[in-house]
């Protein structure tokens, strides 16, 4: 009889147990969800009335006249993610084979924890070191240091998911294209890589989508322009440093614009997001 | 130089293996495609072949059996040096393709798995090439350009795959589309479209189902008319049906070959008898 009922007091304390972990875990997902549904919602609220066909089309206004767009800044930051692209897709790519397929397991462990630790360096001190290798000796802020500084971020996170992507593809796809007689270099190029593009790709897209809202290193590389960038040695406009300078003016026209460069940022890295999510799935599905 | 095909060799009489019976007439007339002589292989310290030398009979098929672990899928990396992928592994002793060293510094191991192609366990088209791709992919990556060769070749290998007629039509068709019996003889396909002399398989048949075995067992007997065939099999059923020659590796080390019909009717050596009766293995 007394055995019973412990049993049934100790499966009702197991049913509470259970209760309480699956609500604090429901909790933790609120309280990690409701943020990003907060500040989506505030951005489209505040954003959404400055968002107009001008905004895309016209070059900012002098302080107190209302109007104009950001049309220079989504351009200038598309070309910054340009360049950076140039540097960091082949680098980080290339970087990513060596460590997978190539490297002694010396040499890698060394080369992954150095990108481990870029990874984790504030893009801020990129910023800082391209202005001093970059600006200072050319003495201008230019759309290339800015791209520059954009580009070295994007290395060690490419040169990573590369890594991990092309680790995942079996060795029986290597072993059987080395069966057939072709080269190693042919190997990878052809048949490893290959079959990994997809999740390359996707890497790619992610460190894109992360360096295209980045305001701290382009502060004193690209600096901002309120003009059309003619020259890309000259400062250029980007969205996130035109959202900085808006934000932080004493203008409520500014403001407004401010938010409405925050949404197409936002939107921006959603629809990046989005493709990588599309190119995943895909993959999941039998190629 | 190993991109020329040699005149056949000598068949060199070496009767001082320990462990080999005395004379084979039937193997001994035969002309030999790959001699192996005192080949030992190591993984680290740990050494997985011992010593063996065996003689594989040109444009027959050579079975190599014995329990998990003897040194089987090892040994026959050693004839087409794919050991080499693996870190740490080390090769002593040589292996002779129509009289050539394998393993002169001279000798581009890429040419030598040209020349000595291989049939894994687990069929592996690429997931990212069609049927067509895939078959002509060796020789594509090994520079022929020529679109008209690329196509002939494509369709010689299909027949001779004897897959031909069941994707002829579907050659655009991804090649892990197809059946795993399907997808396994488009990886013989892929093995014979660069034109090898010995084709190594590596238990071809332990993921397929008895009818896809009995279609790649036919293939087999097909292909030993202008092929040299070394197949390692678990399966000794299978041994007994496919192959001439039987080799019983145990321990790493050669314990008899021979004619299979001698190894399975009158082997020479009590630890053979045991394993094909079933006392141990």
């Amino acid at each position: 009889m007394t055995m019973r009922t412990r049993r049934k007091d100790r499966h009702s304390w197991r049913k509470l147990e259970s209760a309480l972990v699956s609500g604090l875990t429901f909790c933790s997902a609120i309280i990690v969800i409701a943020p990003l549904a907060l500040v989506f919602f505030h951005v489209v609220k505040s954003g959404i009335g400055a968002v107009n066909l001008d905004f895309f089309t016209k070059l900012p206004k002098p302080v107190g006249t209302p109007g104009g767009g950001m049309a220079n800044a989504i351009v200038g930051t598309l070309e910054l993610l340009a360049l950076a692209s140039v540097i960091g897709i082949p680098v980080g790519v290339l970087g990513g084979v060596y460590l997978a397929e190539y490297g002694t397991a010396r040499v890698n462990w060394v080369l992954r924890f150095i990108a481990d630790v870029l990874n984790g360096v504030p893009s801020i001190i990129w910023g800082v070191v391209v202005y001093g290798l970059v600006v200072l000796r050319f003495k201008s802020f230019s759309a290339y240091a800015g791209g520059l500084a954009l580009g070295l971020i994007m290395v060690p996170l490419i040169l990573r998911t590369t890594e991990e992507v092309i680790l995942l593809v079996p060795a029986s796809y290597r072993e059987a294209a080395l069966a057939l007689g072709i080269a190693r270099w042919k190997t990878i190029a052809h048949i490893v890589v290959k079959t990994a593009s997809r999740g390359i790709i996707t890497g790619i897209l992610l460190a894109l989508a992360r360096v295209g809202g980045e305001t701290a290193p382009l502060l004193f590389t690209a600096f901002g322009n309120r003009f059309w960038n003619h020259d890309l040695r000259e400062p250029i406009a980007a969205l996130p440093l035109q959202i900085f300078t808006y934000a932080i003016s004493p203008y409520d026209d500014w403001h407004r614009q401010a938010w409405a460069g925050a949404l197409i940022l936002v939107t921006g890295v959603f629809c990046v997001n989005v493709l990588v999510r599309i190119f995943t799935r895909v993959r999941a599905m039998p190629v | 130089m190993l991109t020329q095909v040699m005149p056949q060799p000598q068949v060199v009489e070496d009767r001082d293996r320990a462990a080999i019976p005395p004379s084979d007439a039937e193997a001994e007339s035969l002309p030999m495609a790959v001699q192996a002589k005192n080949v030992s292989m190591w993984y680290g310290a740990k050494r997985a072949v011992d010593n063996v030398t065996m003689d594989i009979p040109a444009k027959a098929v050579t079975a190599i059996i014995g329990p998990s672990g003897c040194g089987k899928s090892t040994f026959i990396r050693a004839l087409n040096r794919m050991h080499e992928l693996v870190p740490h592994t080390r090769v002593e002793g040589t292996v002779l393709l129509n009289g050539e060293n394998l393993y002169s510094s001279d000798v581009d191991p890429a040419i030598v798995r040209r020349r000595v192609g291989m049939v894994f366990q687990k069929s592996n088209p690429f997931p990212t090439m069609s049927i067509g791709e895939n078959v002509i992919v060796g020789l594509r990556l090994n520079g022929v350009r020529d679109r008209k060769f690329l196509n002939e070749h494509l369709e010689k290998s299909l027949r001779m795959a004897a897959l031909w007629d069941e994707v002829k039509d579907d050659l655009h068709k991804s090649g892990t589309s197809l059946s795993g019996g399907q997808q396994q003889r488009l990886c013989i396909a892929r093995a014979l479209a660069v034109e090898p002399e010995v084709i190594l398989m590596d238990e071809p048949c332990s993921a397929l189902d008895p009818i896809a075995t009995a279609k790649i067992e036919e293939l087999i007997q097909d292909l030993k008319k202008h092929y040299t065939i070394v197949i390692v099999t678990h399966n000794m059923q299978q041994a007994g049906r496919v192959s001439d020659f039987t080799a019983f590796l145990y321990m790493g080390r050669l314990i008899e070959f021979g004619a299979t019909t001698k190894i399975f009717t009158n082997p020479g050596q009590k630890q053979t008898e045991d394993y094909i009766t079933g006392r141990f293995g």
